[in-house]
């Protein structure tokens, strides 16, 4: 059985795939952040607090700061940079947190939208609450909240109306 | 780099996974689902100096549900439960309680051996585990074995589980379908660790109550059961005055840490109320 300290991983993040040689205790954060050098994924407390390092492994929300990146080996990572269509163009969910004041400093904004986009496709139809339990593991320090409550919601709404 | 040096390896057998265990002697870890593990190691509160990871593992990520009751395998994770909707008839308790598991990011990945393995007291699992007289499955070196919840709990993180042993399945019994339950936790923001948490189930025998089951998690040293506060149960129609009753003889079973997040005196008084408040939401469902 092979042990090592380095390992060769093949990720697709944002839908290109990327083979690298890692050392096996980067975790997935550092990864995305200092190898494929998408900054867009956030780290704040680095042991799985504050929710800023969520991106989504295989369509599901995941901090990326409790992976390690060999991890992630062979599966699919979408980061906040993947959320829009396209470069002059916003997500839904991205132009409710604009319109509704959900981002002030913008430090949580990554883990927030990526969160919310996981469960706005679970849940399309969330009541206030939900929308609040959903996001409790994603620590805002500057909009109490309102704002980013207010444009889930909002964004839930946007979203049904685009598929209709 | 945030974490400490270690070796890595993903082997694809439960026997290679035990043997990378065993010959490193207590100094390997197991990865689960990592939500525990890497923050110790965040904080290098732990520094294994090989990690082996589980996830390619085959045959431990399956919910099996029976007539001797629900197999959980030890690599299911917290949002396979909460998305397995024949739980709700099959372990309503165990649906109920896992929905209070930290966070969303985290229920996507934690798994419940991971979690029954790390043995943290204010978890959910190993209460339930506990509560419901849980068997654990492993695997070592030495072969199988199984070992009851009340052996496998030890104390705060600590286990029966040998440094060379995986735990493969978690045997939840047979749920009568009739069987009241409840279950209540405290923490002042939701998904973060209980000040203290009750899970209980009684069975209802000519209207009186049998064969209690009162487990608290986040309260001392270790998830545990309440045998006074059962007897206190035990045999009695079930109304709100006997309610208050047992949560006071809850109360004043448990042996409550202190700590930054609450004296003693305050998780022994949360205890009785959560106990109480349990027993009434049992008696309505």
């Amino acid at each position: 059985m092979e042990m090592t300290d380095k390992r060769t991983i093949t990720v697709s993040v944002n839908g290109t795939k990327h083979t690298k040689e890692v050392p096996v205790r980067i975790t997935l954060a550092d990864f995305i952040r200092y190898e494929l050098g998408l900054t867009g994924t956030h780290l704040g407390c680095e042991h799985g607090v504050c929710g800023a390092c969520t991106i989504l492994l295989d369509g599901r929300s995941a901090r990326s700061c409790l992976m390690l990146a060999v991890q992630a080996d062979g599966h699919e990572v979408l980061t906040v940079e993947g959320i829009a269509p396209g470069p002059d163009a916003l997500h839904p969910l991205q132009e409710a947190f604009r319109d509704n004041h959900g981002l002030q400093c913008g430090f949580c904004t990554p883990g927030m939208l990526t969160t919310l986009l996981e469960f706005l496709g679970d849940n399309p139809d969330p009541t206030e609450q939900e929308v609040r339990v959903a996001i409790s593991g994603n620590l805002c320090r500057c909009t109490g909240y309102q704002g980013i409550v207010l444009a889930a919601l909002d964004a839930a709404k946007r979203m049904k109306a685009g598929r209709a | 780099m945030k974490l400490p040096p270690f070796e890595y390896a993903c082997p694809t057998t439960l026997n290679e996974a035990i043997a990378l265990l065993a010959n490193h002697s207590g100094e390997a870890k197991p990865l689960a689902g990592g939500q525990s593990l890497m923050p110790m190691m965040a904080f290098r509160i732990a520094q294994p100096s090989l990690l082996v990871d589980l996830r390619k593992l085959p045959g431990m990520k399956e919910i099996k549900i029976g007539p001797d009751g629900v197999r959980l395998g030890a690599l299911v994770r917290w949002r396979d439960v909460i998305d397995d909707k024949r739980l709700a008839v099959a372990h309503p308790l165990l649906k109920e309680a896992i929905s209070h598991v930290a966070h969303y990011q985290i229920r996507n990945r934690g798994t419940v051996g991971g979690s029954c393995a790390h043995a943290d007291p204010a978890s959910e699992m190993p209460g339930i585990a506990q509560t419901c007289e849980a068997e654990f499955s492993v695997m070592g070196k030495a072969g199988a074995r199984t070992i009851k919840a009340k052996d496998f709990f030890q104390g705060a993180l600590t286990t029966a589980l040998g440094a060379d042993e995986i735990i493969t399945e978690i045997h939840l019994p047979a749920w009568p379908a009739a069987r009241r339950y409840g279950f209540q936790e405290f923490a002042r923001r939701r998904g973060d660790f209980a000040m203290a948490g009750v899970a209980l189930y009684y069975d209802l025998d000519g209207g009186k109550a049998a064969n209690a089951h009162i487990g608290v998690f986040g309260v001392g040293d270790c998830q545990r059961r309440l045998p006074k506060a059962e007897a206190a149960l035990n045999g009695k129609a079930v109304d709100e005055a006997l309610a208050v009753k047992v949560g006071e003889a809850a109360a004043a079973e448990v042996e409550p840490q202190e700590d930054i997040h609450a004296s003693a005196a305050y998780r022994r008084s949360l205890t009785g109320t959560l106990v109480e408040r349990a027993i009434k939401a049992a008696m309505v469902r």
